[in-house]
């Protein structure tokens, strides 16, 4: 009995993450506060779920399934996510009014993509003597 | 068939399914809003975990534990749709 109220309750709070990813994901201002929504609370959600499935079941084939779906949702969705992000950073999709601070600032090297610690005027400076170096070696060929 | 909710199993499976639809189709409006392309690609991606939700409410209600099976090949199928579109927005070759 008292398994059946944990999972009830597992459920049901796995579930109402889910929802404020939902609500996120429509009320917050800026694709990358969206993206901390969706990810974060959706996998969280769906781990709840799942543990609640392996508390109610009991069997030895829905634990191994369950405990591989969770470990493959928690290892994945940063990497989906961080992709996305780096994608949309680069898209120069626009950030929201009200952000203090952003560290990616000028740090892109926006011809190669490649992120750099020192700001992008250092990088494409180097950027520009290798072409010009490059555009030598041509000469000389 | 169910026929009497009656345990409280049943009862939070029915409260978590309502709880999905309306995220859902919070989801969806955002889906569509969308002002830029990888706001869509973000609501995809979260619409696929709400389906992973779903179908595991299901399972607690109809006792059918064959539908677990779905969920691998869900998260996964998700997890290459999202990594194939945001590969395709950056290089825009796939």
């Amino acid at each position: 009995m008292i398994i059946e109220w944990i999972t009830a309750v597992l459920l049901v709070l796995g579930a109402f993450f889910m929802f404020l990813a939902g609500l996120g994901i429509l009320r917050f201002p800026d694709v990358f506060t969206r993206m901390h929504a969706a990810t974060k609370a959706s996998s969280f959600g769906a781990g709840l779920m799942l543990i609640a499935t392996i508390a109610y079941f009991q069997q030895f084939f829905i634990l191994i399934e369950s405990l591989l779906v969770i470990i493959f949702i928690f290892f994945t969705a940063p990497v989906a996510s961080h992709m996305l992000g780096r994608a949309a950073y680069l898209l120069r999709v626009p950030i929201w009014s009200g952000t203090i601070i952003d560290q990616l600032q000028e740090k892109y090297n926006l011809h190669t993509h490649q992120l750099a610690s020192e700001k992008k005027t250092i990088n494409m400076e180097i950027s520009a003597k290798d072409l010009k170096v490059k555009i030598i070696k041509k000469q000389k060929k | 068939m169910i026929t009497k909710i009656t345990t409280p199993v049943e009862v939070a499976a029915i409260i978590s399914l309502l709880l999905i639809f309306m995220a859902l189709v919070l989801t969806f409006i955002r889906m569509i809003l969308g002002p830029s392309l990888p706001d869509k690609i973000v609501a995809l991606d979260l619409i696929a975990m709400l389906v992973v939700g779903i179908i595991i409410s299901y399972v607690a209600l109809s006792k059918q534990i064959v539908y677990l099976n779905a969920i691998v090949l869900l998260a996964l199928i998700a997890f290459l749709g999202t990594v194939a579109f945001a590969r395709y927005l950056e290089k825009r070759i796939l």
